[in-house]
Order: C-alpha cells, then structure tokens, then sequence
C-alpha cells in the first residue's frame, strides 16, 4: 500500500511536469492554428523549413552559444587555475564574488549590462550579447572546475617541475587531463545556459542579433506559431535521445566496473 | 613555490568581473541617483520607486507561496527518489532534467493554451455543456506558472544531499524505536536541511523577480515588480534612472532574504550545489 502510494505520487509530478510538454508536442501535429484539434499534420514542419526568422535565430542562438562557452571554458579554467594557488582570503574573496554573481538575479544582471554598454554608447548586438554571455557564463565554468583542483594531488604540479617541465608543460601536460571533467561539464553547462537564456538577452540584443528565446518571446506577445512547436518538439528529441545515450552508456560502464571489482576481489 | 607566478591566470577573470559585475552594479547605483533631466543629484528616483511599494509585496508574497508550495512537493519526491534503486534514480534524475531543457517561454506558453478562456480545459467544459472557468488572468495562474518552472530547481539539490543519507542510519533509528514520523523529523530533516536552503534560493530568486511568467499568465492583474523594471528599461515607460532604482531596490529585497537563507553552514551549501 506505502509502495503503491508513493508510486502513485512520482506519476502524479511528473504528470503534473510533462502535461504542458505534450501539449506543446501534440499540437506541433495540428492541422490548424489555435487550441482547437482539428486533424493529424505535417504542414508546420515543412513551414518551419522555410521560415526565415526562426531559422536565422536559431544559427545566432547557436553561433553565440559556442563562441560564449568557449571563451568562458578558457578563461574560467584559467581562473580557477589561477584561484586555487592564491592565499586563502583572496581566494575566498573571488569565489564568494563567483557565487554572488550566480545568485544576483537575471533580470538585474540584465539591466546593469545594458546600463553598461548604453553608458559606453555600445549598439546592442551581437558583440554585447556575446559578452553578456560570456559574463553569465564564466561563474558556471569557475565553479565547477575549482572542486576538481581541490580533489587533485597538491603534488602533482610540483613533481611536474621537479621532473623538468616548465610551468606551461606542468599545467597542460599535468594539470589539464586531471581537471579536464571539470572543464568539460562546465562548458557544457555554460552551453545549455546560454542556448536558453531569454531574460539576460532580452536586456541586450538588438534587433539584427536575435537568438531563438527572443523570437519566441515576440512571437508569444501575438499568437505563437506552431511552427515553434515543431522546432520544440524537434529539440525534444534530440535531447531526450542525447540523455537516453549518455544513461545507457554510464550504465554499461558502471555494470563493467562492478563486474572487474567482482573479478578483482574473487582473485 | 610556483604559488605566487601561476595565480596569475586569474587576472583576466578579476578584471572581467570587475568591468562586466562591478562597474555594472556601481552603474545602476550611479542611475539611481541622478536625476535623468538634468544629471545632477536626486533622491528623487528612489522615492518614485517605493511609491511601487506593494508591487514589491506583491511580488514577494507570490514567490513565497510559490516556494513554500515547491518545497511541499519536493521533498517527499525527493527522498522517494533517493531510496529507489540506483537505476530507477538514474532514470527519475533524468526526468527532472528534461523539462528544463525545454524553452521555459514555450513551457509557460503551454500552460496559455491549457488555461486560456478558449484553453484547452475551457473547450473540454463547454463540450460537456458546463459552464467555462476564468482559469488565466489571476495570481492563482501566476504561482503555477512559477511552481511548474522552478520545481526542478527545488527536486535537484534536495535529492542531491538526501542520497548522500546514509540508509544505514534510518536503520538505525528504526531498530532503536523510531517510527516514521520520527525518522523524518529526526533524521531526514536535519540531514537535508542544506538542500532545502540551496532549493529555496534557487526557486525564491528566480520567482521574485519574474516578468515572463506574470506578462503571459498574469495579464494586467497581476504586475509585478519584474515587469515594472521591465517597462522602464524596454517599454512605454522608458526611464533608466528610475529603471535602476527599482532594480537596486529588487536586489536589497534579494540579498536581505538570501542573508537570511544562507546565515546557516556555508560549506554545507557549497557541496549541496556542485
């Protein structure tokens, strides 16, 4: 009965999450516009193809979430790096500025950028947005690579030099491979925010540089097309299929893992 | 012995921050109390500002009810979660996460066509000869749209520090005499008791600050304080020194509740976050 009971209440909140999800999905395959099912089609799949807007936002979504992530996995892991090695209180310093700027609300990260750049007469575009990104970015990078330092054997570096690497072999040669999951989540965070950031963008594109939030957002303020149902749907997919690999794959590596553990332990 | 050349490589980051964090905040500081038709000194703006006092209220009220509401959620999907095996957690996890890989405008749009007055529930009403129900355009509608959004920010970290509860501790408790009630006021709840501050920050922040989700699912009933920052700095109202003495205000409202949260073991935060 406890087990029924609490199955029953997990159905309940994922129903409860999922329920616009498919809304969005089913209507993606509505022969009309509107909220009223009128037949099963295709037709906003073959508009979307041709739909100018969209498709441009979606490249400028994409173009400044690489470029963003990028940038901020440099200069986020060399932060980091750079962090790790100062005295405690300076050290403290930065990271609780790294968390406040994490906490800060977006919408006042937002205005205080475009108070930034209209200050500086800055036109709004792709250039602003970029180092919008990047600003929002950085924290997420620096934050997930500085816990991979603290598990890092201290003496690594040092027997690095020791052994006669300069300090640019110590760090690319010893550091790097060991911090490299740090570095790669944190881009990959970096990425999935910028691809969904609306608020901050909002604050500071301009109207040559929209990313696909921002359409969507104008396209809200009318009646949404459900060519963007289409283009969610489409999205829901790849990633669903993308989480699905990267479980299956962790499980079958886990499974291997316990089965050498088993093997080792047998011997 | 290298501590002092490689620290270095922070240096791009500090003056980073110091150009696109600091000299921003010092900005909106500076808007707030100039005057924006002659430049000079005024304590005008911020005075304009708390005449908008209730819409802060407002604003608060709604993401308190909207967090409390998470947290009630949450946590009992949190800790059922962390005692499943580690596969179905696996999976469960994964669940959480897919959501917010969706566009949240588009997730918040979808709850228009749910709710709308020609909504898809509206539709079903009528169908069946019923009369229709005003479902959009309400607070009511602006609280699910914050719960629906930020849930997921209140599961993660509560079922990120509950599977770090040892279970042989709960047996434990059981085999020296707790009941269930017990087990959870006793044990669950301290031991959690980081997550559930990392979850309200992380649901609360968002949600007091919010223009998205009132301006589609509030209509003009329910104007928050987002939205009045909003209009000043993109809209009708145009005015960026007003505009920046709203939004100074909106971060003394956050950083006072978020000193209140954190004012408990910081560390503990940390590791509940990363």
């Amino acid at each position: 009965m406890k087990k029924f009971l609490s199955n029953f209440y997990i159905v309940l909140v994922f129903a409860f999450l999922y329920l616009p999800i498919f809304v969005l999905i089913a209507f993606s395959f509505n022969e009309t516009k509107g909220n009223v099912w009128t037949g099963f089609s295709f037709k906003w799949y073959n508009e979307l193809i041709n739909n100018e807007l969209i498709l441009t936002s979606v490249a400028n979504t994409l173009i400044i979430a690489i470029i963003s992530a990028l940038v901020a996995a440099v200069l986020g892991t060399a932060a980091a790096f750079g962090m790790h090695n100062m005295r405690k209180l300076t050290k403290n310093a930065l990271k609780n500025a790294t968390y406040l700027q994490n906490l800060n609300p977006e919408i006042v990260t937002g205005i205080s950028l475009m108070l930034l750049f209209t200050f500086f007469r800055l036109t709004p575009g792709y250039l602003t947005l970029i180092l919008a990104h990047i600003t929002f970015c950085l924290p997420t990078v620096v934050l997930s690579v500085l816990p991979k330092l603290r598990q890092m054997n201290v003496n690594l570096y040092e027997a690095a030099m020791d052994l006669g690497c300069n300090r640019r072999q110590a760090f690319f040669k010893v550091v790097l491979p060991e911090i490299m999951p740090g570095v790669v989540t944190g881009a990959l965070m970096a990425l999935t925010y910028s691809i969904d950031d609306f608020i901050i963008s909002y604050f500071t594109s301009g109207p040559e540089s929209q990313t696909l939030p921002i359409t969507i957002y104008s396209m809200t303020k009318k009646r949404i097309s459900p060519e963007i149902n289409a283009l969610s749907t489409i999205l829901f997919v790849i990633v669903f299929a993308i989480l699905i690999a990267v479980n299956v794959i962790g499980a079958k590596k886990e499974k291997e893992e316990e089965r050498k553990a088993m093997a080792f332990s047998k011997k | 012995m290298n501590k002092n050349s490689s620290k270095f490589s922070a240096f791009p980051y500090v003056l980073w921050v110091l150009f696109f964090t600091v000299i921003p905040f010092l900005l909106v500081i500076y808007f707030t109390f100039t005057s924006k038709s002659t430049g000079n000194l005024t304590m005008e703006n911020l005075a304009n500002a708390s005449k908008y006092f209730p819409v802060l209220i407002r604003s608060v009220y709604l993401a308190v009810i909207a967090t409390v509401i998470c947290l009630v959620i949450a946590y009992p999907l949190a800790f059922t979660m962390s005692r499943c095996s580690k596969r179905t957690q696996r999976l469960l996890l994964l669940m959480v996460m897919l959501p917010m890989w969706m566009n949240f405008l588009l997730r918040t749009y979808a709850w228009v066509t749910i709710l709308d007055n020609n909504g898809i529930i509206n539709n079903f009403l009528s169908s069946l000869g019923l009369p229709k129900l005003q479902l959009i355009n309400n607070r009511g509608a602006v609280v699910l749209g914050m719960v629906y959004n930020y849930l997921p920010f209140m599961i993660t970290p509560l079922y990120s520090i509950m599977t770090k509860i040892d279970k042989s501790i709960i047996e434990a408790a059981q085999d020296l005499g707790c009941n269930s009630t017990n087990v959870i006021t006793k044990i669950v709840l301290p031991l959690s008791f980081p997550g559930i501050l990392t979850g309200i920050t992380m649901t609360f922040v968002p949600a007091v600050s919010t223009f998205v989700i009132s301006g589609l699912l509030g209509g003009s009933n329910c104007f928050l304080i987002g939205d009045l920052i909003q209009q000043q700095f993109l809209g009708n109202e145009y005015n960026l020194n007003y505009g920046a003495a709203t939004s100074l205000l909106l971060m003394v409202v956050v950083f006072i509740s978020m000193g209140i949260f954190n004012s408990f073991d910081n560390d503990e935060m940390e590791d509940s976050m990363v």
